[in-house]
């Protein structure tokens, strides 16, 4: 039965604890003396700070403190970048956790006051009294490179934060030589990931020791550690991350941010404990955004559907600091997967990272992948449709035919596995293609405009190989490790150094360990999120957490899987190269009646009163696991819109998503990831935009205006699979939190564009927002 | 200037002294420690913090705690004895209804008052009765089966 549980939809076991309301989260802390922080934010999106005032707010009922830059600087360093991209000539602008003369976005902290209650920290907000200069500003990424924009930094002149490039192949000659070329300018709406839980932090200081304890809202807290150390000065051993239940992230809850070492300087400084937690509106103008791309984009190609070339300029927006891994994800994330599923012999890009007068950008689910494929399928269905081709079948012809160990692409990268051919026709065979084109031709006689929208995709995941995290800049590594421990009982208590924060691992890396050792999947807990308990790790991002976690643990328990057998061979006589073993028993080949059982054995390892000599006491062993490549996860989806043109309303009929992760250990949370992803893709395609005005005030600072989706907007999502292990794998899987979301936004793009060609309408702005559709059927309308 | 306050929360009577702008959201997570009720907003948008008044979902970051005088409020913590799970509880974990699980007491409460105006709702019933609550990881569809898994549970109660 164990062997099986690999592969198993069985109910999670976080979940009991989430549904009555036991799960402890950051904001549900409390310990004695505790005190509250509220920081107050800029209202300018560039300003000088000529006068701060904290006198009357000091004085204010419940007030223990007021903090300024200048009691932090020189304690707190600036916040570091952490992802360095070599050859770029990159400026790293000086990130203060709270600004001194210069506040760069609305939300940029200026002051904290720290009070008895949470209540009286934000009335005392209001006594601060504090006069800006204003400054212009600016915030749309491409404007930011025009002469004579704003400036950001001085250290950063003409706001260029980075210029990178990629090249593969010789794209002018293919430029050159093309049959057809196909242009497009795409604007990357910015995004905000807004994970239900806002971000929070409790900071409790030991003077007498000199330990800190540092509970955060975190995808990371080994991260948060490493980091904290360098930020606050506390010793990396003294420092104390946990990580508890964590209400989603989405890619916001991995850099660290002005709020936790904030409370950590105010704990130290006041010698309480110092809980922070964000408001909201705090989230939408303090907590990172996402995407923020202007590109201009071509495709070369031949008349029989062949794509010879691609090249791009980007302009990404990095905010008004660069974030930890800002730089790495429109570069390293998007640049390198220029080529998609495809056969493109030539690709150029160059990406210019932009300061501007904004939240800063940071990974937000799929971080760079979703803006590739975006460009990619935008690009060829415009293709398709300029030679006149179905899209189906043009892309047919370009995918990379089926491969099971590597294929490298023109951007250096080596795939590997795929079958995306194999992914397309089972997401066309569900919908029932060549019907719908059908049905469409007839809807059309009618005035009905339906579009079918496809896509292809392949994604980066599973970061990473760490000596190439260190080639391309990332200052840090990209292992993961996992501790297996046998208690006496033959219980099993798994440590590992990723954090799941609503992905299900404590479940999933159970049926790992039951499925190779054949213990019962509820005799194993899993345990994360604490530094002082769990092994090193570097994160959950990247849908990294079962592709390079799991394949630690997988490592881990192959260990004990040898001690085991060798224990076994002593205990029933026999030499370890007789032994055999099905379903947690250990037997000498051909004797499968006398066995000693996984329990037997950790048994005996831990009383040790019978063991081969020279062999340990104890049932434990560690892995560290460093992959020798990333995994490349791939897929088709399919979206089909009903549009009406007097109104704009976009009605989304149906979803098909078939992506391939590899070994499936649990479908069911594979499918509530793609649910999941797949929504968050659509939203960006037509409700979700973060809107400044061009002073830089966020207009979407709130639920109420920046529309994620509801429930009552949404068709049923039909997901299905294919099978493709990736060779390098332990255990062959890929990964599957960001899938949705790369390949849904232009699937329904691209089934809106379907949709209105009739009318003459080939391109739209995102989101597609009934409003925009309805101006670009006007602006159609007048033009032809 | 404090107020008086009379509430019964998860079957006990609490009596306490509170400042009238105290929230009933921070009264449960702040004064009680009941800190299942989640807070997710600040314009009332997301349901995070739904609770039951009377029998009747509210969201209680918007309602002041004085207001819930006299009443009788059912949190996350309360819905079902200790080591047990309400059918609709029940229901969402076994169709894989939460991911985070952070929008979730909220999410449970709002299936509550859905199924109690309507026993037998169909998938379009639900994607309505539940648009005031906001779910960042399901994509809504698992919470769907969940609301349909319960209602068969609970038998049209």
């Amino acid at each position: 039965m164990s062997a099986r549980i690999f592969g198993s939809a069985i109910r999670r076991r976080e979940d009991p604890r989430l549904l009555t309301g036991t799960g402890t989260f950051t904001d549900d802390i409390s310990l004695p003396g505790m005190v509250y922080a509220a920081m107050l934010r800029s209202p300018h999106a560039h300003a000088r700070i000529t006068r701060i005032d904290t006198t009357r707010a000091k004085s204010a009922p419940g007030v223990v403190a007021v903090f300024t830059g200048a009691d932090t600087a020189g304690v707190l360093k600036p916040l570091p970048c952490a992802w360095l991209i070599p050859n770029s000539n990159l400026k790293v602008a000086e990130y203060p956790v709270i600004a001194r003369d210069v506040v760069r976005y609305v939300g940029d902290v200026v002051a904290v006051v720290v009070a008895q209650s949470a209540y009286q920290a934000y009335d005392a907000l209001e006594y601060i009294d504090v006069v800006y200069a204003p400054l212009a500003a600016v915030v749309n990424p491409q404007k930011a490179a025009a002469a004579g924009a704003p400036q950001v930094h001085d250290s950063a002149p003409g706001n260029q934060a980075f210029h990178w490039t990629v090249s593969g192949g010789d794209v002018d000659a293919a430029f050159k030589s093309a049959e057809v070329v196909v242009k497009d300018r795409i604007v990357q709406q910015r995004l905000i990931p807004t994970a239900m839980e806002p971000r929070a932090a409790v900071a409790q200081w030991t003077a007498a020791t000199g330990e800190l304890t540092l509970w955060n809202t975190t995808q990371n807290p080994h991260i948060v550690r490493f980091i904290g150390s360098i930020v606050t000065g506390v010793p990396e051993d003294q420092l104390r991350v946990i990580a508890p239940e964590v209400g989603g992230g989405f890619g916001s809850k991995i850099a660290q941010y002005p709020g936790e070492f904030i409370a950590v300087f105010a704990a130290m400084k006041l010698n309480r404990p110092v809980k922070w937690t964000e408001t909201r509106s705090e989230n939408f103008i303090a907590t990172t955004h996402g995407r923020d791309h202007v590109q201009e984009v071509e495709m070369a190609g031949t008349r029989d559907g062949r794509i010879t070339g691609v090249r791009a300029q980007v302009w990404a927006g990095m905010g008004a600091y660069l974030s930890a891994a800002a730089p790495g994800i429109p570069t390293i994330l998007h640049g390198l997967m220029l080529c998609g599923p495809y056969q493109i012999p030539a690709v150029h890009e160059d990406v210019y990272g932009m300061y501007t007068n904004t939240t800063p950008v940071e990974a937000y689910r799929g971080a760079g992948r979703p803006e590739a494929t975006y460009l990619l399928e935008r690009l060829i269905d415009r293709f398709a449709h300029a030679i006149g081709k179905d899209p189906v079948e043009v892309r047919r012809a370009n995918l990379i035919p089926p491969f099971t160990s590597g294929h490298t692409v023109a951007t250096g990268l080596s795939y590997d596995s795929g079958n995306y051919a194999g992914a397309l026709d089972k997401a066309l065979a569900q919908v029932g293609y060549s019907a719908l084109r059908q049905e469409q031709a007839a809807l059309r006689k009618q005035g009905r405009y339906m579009g079918i929208g496809v896509s292809t995709y392949v994604e980066i995941c599973g970061l990473g190989p760490s000596q190439v995290a260190g080639a391309v800049g990332f200052q840090g590594g990209l292992w993961e490790s996992a501790i297996v421990r046998f208690h006496p009982s033959g219980k099993v208590n798994v440590f590992i150094g990723t954090k799941p924060h609503g992905q299900g691992e404590e479940t999933t890396f159970a049926q790992i360990v039951a499925s190779e050792l054949g213990v019962d999947v509820n005799d194993v807990k899993v345990i994360h999120g604490d530094t002082d308990k769990t092994p090193m790790g570097w994160g959950t991002y990247g849908s990294r957490t079962t592709a390079v976690g799991g394949a630690a643990l997988a490592m881990a328990v192959r260990k004990i899987k040898d001690k085991a057998t060798a224990l076994a061979a002593h205990l029933l006589e026999a030499s370890v190269e007789d032994m055999d073993y099905a379903d947690g028993k250990f037997f000498v080949k051909g004797a499968p009646a006398k066995v000693k059982t996984i329990q037997d054995i950790a048994l005996m390892a831990n009383v040790a009163w019978n063991m081969p000599a020279g062999m340990e006491a104890g049932l434990e062993a560690s892995s560290f696991y460093d992959p020798p490549n990333f995994v490349y996860p791939f897929g088709a989806h399919v979206a089909v819109v009903e549009v009406e043109p007097s109104t704009g309303q976009i009605q989304l009929k149906r979803y098909v998503a078939v992506d391939d992760c590899g070994p499936q250990i649990n479908p069911m949370i594979v499918e509530g990831q793609v649910h999941g992803g797949v929504v968050q893709g659509i939203g960006q395609a037509l409700w979700e935009e973060a809107v400044y005005d061009d002073s830089g005030q966020l207009l979407t600072g709130s639920l109420m205006d920046y529309a994620i989706p509801r429930a009552d907007v949404l068709p049923d999502i039909e997901v299905l699979s294919t099978v493709t292990p990736s060779p390098h794998h332990p255990l062959g899987v890929k990964g599957i939190g960001e899938a949705g979301t790369i390949a849904s936004t232009c699937t329904v793009y691209n089934a809106v564009i379907d949709a209105l060609r009739p009318l003459g309408v080939d391109a739209l702005p995102m989101p597609m927002k009934p409003e925009n559709v309805w101006h670009a059927v006007q602006a159609a309308r007048k033009g032809a | 200037m404090t107020v008086s306050v009379s509430v019964t929360v998860n079957g006990q009577r609490y009596q306490d002294e509170i400042e009238p702008r105290l929230l009933l959201v921070h009264y449960l997570r702040d004064r009680l420690g009941l800190t299942g009720t989640k807070i997710a907003c600040d314009t009332s948008q997301c349901g995070s913090c739904t609770v039951l008044v009377d029998g009747v979902a509210a969201k209680s970051c918007t309602c002041l705690a004085v207001q819930a005088d006299g009443t009788s409020v059912t949190t996350i913590e309360g819905l079902a004895a200790p080591g047990t799970l309400h059918p609709i509880q029940e229901a969402f974990w076994d169709k894989h209804g939460l991911q985070c699980g952070f929008c979730t007491p909220g999410m449970v409460f709002a299936t509550h008052e859905l199924l109690r105006q309507n026993p037998n709702p169909s998938p379009e019933d639900i994607r309505h009765g539940l648009e005031g609550n906001l779910c960042r990881c399901t994509g809504y569809q698992n919470i769907v089966r969940a609301v349909q898994t319960a209602a068969a549970a609970m038998g049209g109660r």
